[in-house]
């Protein structure tokens, strides 16, 4: 499987970044494991500590297996100022997990991130690819209950 | 090509070519720039900012390990400005930072240490933010204590650039970031071959041998127990540093002595299985030689560059001398024939072997170093160990009498002991295949073609009835890797070696620069200590293997002759493939022939 993605690149090193993406978007639990670097590692000759230095430098890779749905809700000051952390504190209970945290139905990932540059709306968070503003506690509650459902 | 400029540092004129760094102009010229990251023998990082100074024109200070000089600079190195700046930067990096230096390994050698007292700086200036983290104690080597870690990144360069390891990287940003193994396994679980290269270069105690001090207390403490011990080669010529005596001084003998007051039982020498080591490796070459073979012989020493053989150039093992390195051969005939010349029972013999090496801690457990019926070294103790062991037994190195080995296993020729230097093993087997071949003794045996630090050094010797050796001698695993790449080629367009006999040694210098060796360690000292074992194999009576005594009696008394089927049995080993990514073994590579 990860040979096949990696076939998809030319093996020269610029598109690390790309097959590292692609394989953690296409694995469904979001993340990139240590098969997956042995195998990147030899199709561009790349030692594997380098690869791992790659990963851990970059937030948006996962070494670690993910939920189905990620949660990444913004720490920026302009969302902090308008009351990021309350809206953490209700993630946490509503999901039963820390930041860094798979829901035990792997459902949910909670992480926090930087800027999503949607400071106009603070808060925010982003489940996948959608961005979800102006959030309250309420609001949560509503959000989170929306996407169980659509499983 | 390099211009010769003008620059003044504090005043002082200096005429340096136009490639120098700042760092390296004031170094030429004995001004000591506060530093704590940079290291002459590694490229910059410039990671600490220790090592700031102030260019006349320049807003803002500069890191003078990474700013290269140029006409009619002006630099200051020393003002209000920078004292403050670097006292703030080690007041950070030591409020992030175990700071237990009473008991800690690299007392009095630490370079952070020695930093922070010549600044004045206060260890308490700001509260210590440390959040500790579990030590790595995987590996029968090697400890890493990121709480002692600094992030200079040294190991990360040595191991990534110089040794070509890549077992450490630097992970996660920011206030994060931190050295580390990839996914966090472990040095055990990693491509690292334990030749300790970072232990040497880390400024801090964060990387460290694993001591084995207290094994070998016990043991020499036990009135049962037999404790023999040997030392290798570089070991005789690393102790005189450590105690007040001039760098590169063969203290053989103090040596002897010292470890009898330590207290083991039976003082002999590893210089004798090096000795041994030629006339089953020569043996072994010269078969090679008059079979017509196409493949190469490669020297089989060193520990680290085994593992990093058996991880990287598997397809090649069959190349590698399959006799044991003279470490091993001594574990396993303490056991066997000095068992049975001295009527002891080998179950109760304690093996111990001083080394400059880290990887002879693992070379010791490998599970196949067993052929005495037991394993065949139990101990190994680095240089830095043996050290400390002096000094906790309160010897006086510089004023012990001098003392004699005892007979048996200890007696050397200079063959023998210019094997820790690079290129001495190679120089050591022509002296003996020379003969094996010919019948004759070479003549001219000073071969300095392949004697020097240059990583990749080649020579030819005629050997009549054979035509022209070709020879090649790497240290470094950088080193070894473009002559590995060399051979690998060779064998694939030409079907043949571009050389008949390979040198290899995981360390640069080779094992006087062992990753076992003192701390503060730097190519310039490892030349140094090799011209010391140079300087004691010309003052030897005799300077080649074949010649020593105590040799021809054991293949009297034991062996039969050089690969015999016990010497095969005894002698020679056999090697694996491992995992590029966990240095796991995965099969064998080749097998073991008896």
């Amino acid at each position: 499987m990860y040979k096949e993605i990696c076939s998809k690149y030319a093996p020269t090193k610029d598109n690390l970044i790309y097959i590292l993406h692609e394989i953690q978007d296409t694995h469904p639990q979001h993340y990139i494991s240590e098969e997956a670097v042995e195998a990147v590692s030899e199709y561009l000759k790349i030692p594997s500590n380098h690869i791992y230095g790659v990963l851990t430098f970059y937030t948006m890779y996962s070494t670690k297996p993910r939920g189905k749905n990620i949660i990444r809700l913004c720490e920026s000051p302009p969302c902090y100022i308008k009351g990021s952390d309350n809206i953490m504190r209700k993630l946490r209970t509503e999901l039963g997990v820390e930041e860094g945290g798979t829901t035990k139905d792997g459902l949910f990932t909670l992480e926090l991130c930087a800027c999503l540059g949607v400071c106009g709306n603070a808060p925010v968070m982003m489940i996948n690819d959608d961005v979800y503003g102006d959030l309250t506690e309420e609001k949560v509650e509503e959000i989170l209950e929306k996407v169980r459902r659509r499983k | 090509m390099a211009k010769t400029v003008n620059v003044w540092i504090d005043g002082h004129h200096l005429e340096v070519p136009d490639t120098m760094t700042i760092i390296e102009a004031a170094d030429k010229y004995g001004i000591n720039i506060p530093r704590l990251c940079y290291h002459p023998d590694l490229p910059p990082t410039a990671n600490c900012g220790v090592c700031v100074v102030e260019l006349a024109g320049s807003p803002t200070p500069k890191r003078a390990c990474c700013t290269p000089v140029s006409e009619g600079m002006k630099i200051s190195s020393n003002s209000k400005k920078l004292r403050a700046y670097r006292k703030t930067l080690v007041e950070m990096i030591l409020s992030n930072h175990e700071v237990v230096c009473p008991t800690c390994a690299a007392n009095n050698k630490c370079e952070l240490q020695t930093l922070a007292n010549n600044l004045g700086v206060d260890p308490d200036a700001l509260p210590n933010i440390l959040h500790k983290k579990p030590v790595d104690l995987s590996s029968p080597s090697i400890i890493r204590d990121v709480n002692k870690c600094i992030a200079c990144g040294r190991c990360v360069t040595v191991c990534n650039e110089v040794q070509t390891v890549n077992a450490l990287t630097f992970s996660d940003r920011g206030i994060e970031a931190h050295i580390d193994t990839a996914f966090s396994n472990g040095m055990a679980t990693s491509p690292c071959v334990n030749c300790g290269q970072c232990t040497v270069y880390c400024p801090t105690g964060a990387l460290r041998e694993k001591s084995e001090i207290d094994q070998v207390w016990e043991a020499i403490l036990d009135p049962e127990k037999h404790v023999v011990v040997q030392e290798a080669p570089a070991i005789r010529v690393s102790l005189a540093e450590e105690f007040g005596m001039e760098l590169g001084t063969v203290t053989a003998k103090k040596m002897y002595a010292a470890l009898r007051k330590i207290g083991f039982d039976a003082i002999m020498d590893t210089n004798f299985t090096a000795d041994l080591t030629i006339m089953e490796e020569g043996t072994e070459c010269v078969a090679k030689l008059k079979a017509g073979e196409k493949r190469p012989l490669i020297t089989s020493c060193s520990p680290g560059w085994i593992k990093f053989m058996e991880t990287y150039y598997p397809d090649l093992a069959d190349c590698v001398s399959t006799a044991k390195s003279p470490m091993s051969m001594f574990g396993v005939l303490a056991k066997t024939y000095y068992a049975q010349e001295q009527g002891i029972d080998p179950a109760k013999i304690v093996s111990v072997a001083v080394m400059p090496c880290t990887a002879k801690k693992f070379e010791a457990r490998r599970p196949e170093l067993r052929d005495s019926g037991y394993q065949d070294t139990d101990y190994v103790l680095t240089t830095r160990e043996f050290i400390r062991m002096i000094k906790e037994a309160g010897i006086d190195f510089k004023s012990i009498k001098e003392e004699e080995a005892d007979e048996g296993m200890s007696f050397y020729t200079g063959a023998g002991t210019i094997f820790g230097a690079t290129g001495g093993v190679m120089e050591a087997a022509i002296r003996s295949a020379y003969t094996l071949v010919t019948g004759e003794e070479l003549e001219d045996i000073d071969i300095v073609g392949v004697r020097g630090l240059q990583g990749v050094k080649e020579a030819t010797v005629n050997v009549p009835g054979f035509g022209d050796l070709r020879v090649a001698v790497a240290h470094g695993l950088g080193n070894a890797r473009k002559v590995m790449d060399a051979v690998r080629e060779g064998l694939a367009t030409k079907g043949e070696s571009p050389w008949h006999f390979i040198e290899i040694m995981a360390c640069p210098g080779g094992c006087v620069g062992g990753g076992g060796q003192p701390y503060g360690n730097s190519m310039a000292m490892r030349a140094r200590r090799g011209e010391g074992l140079y300087e004691e194999d010309r003052k030897l009576t005799y300077r080649k293997s074949h010649h020593n005594p105590e040799v021809k009696r054991i293949y009297e008394r034991f062996l039969g002759a050089p690969n015999s089927e016990l010497a095969h049995k005894l002698l020679h080993t056999h090697y694996f493939e491992r995992s590029v990514s966990t240095g796991q073994v995965v099969k064998e590579a080749t097998h073991k022939h008896h």
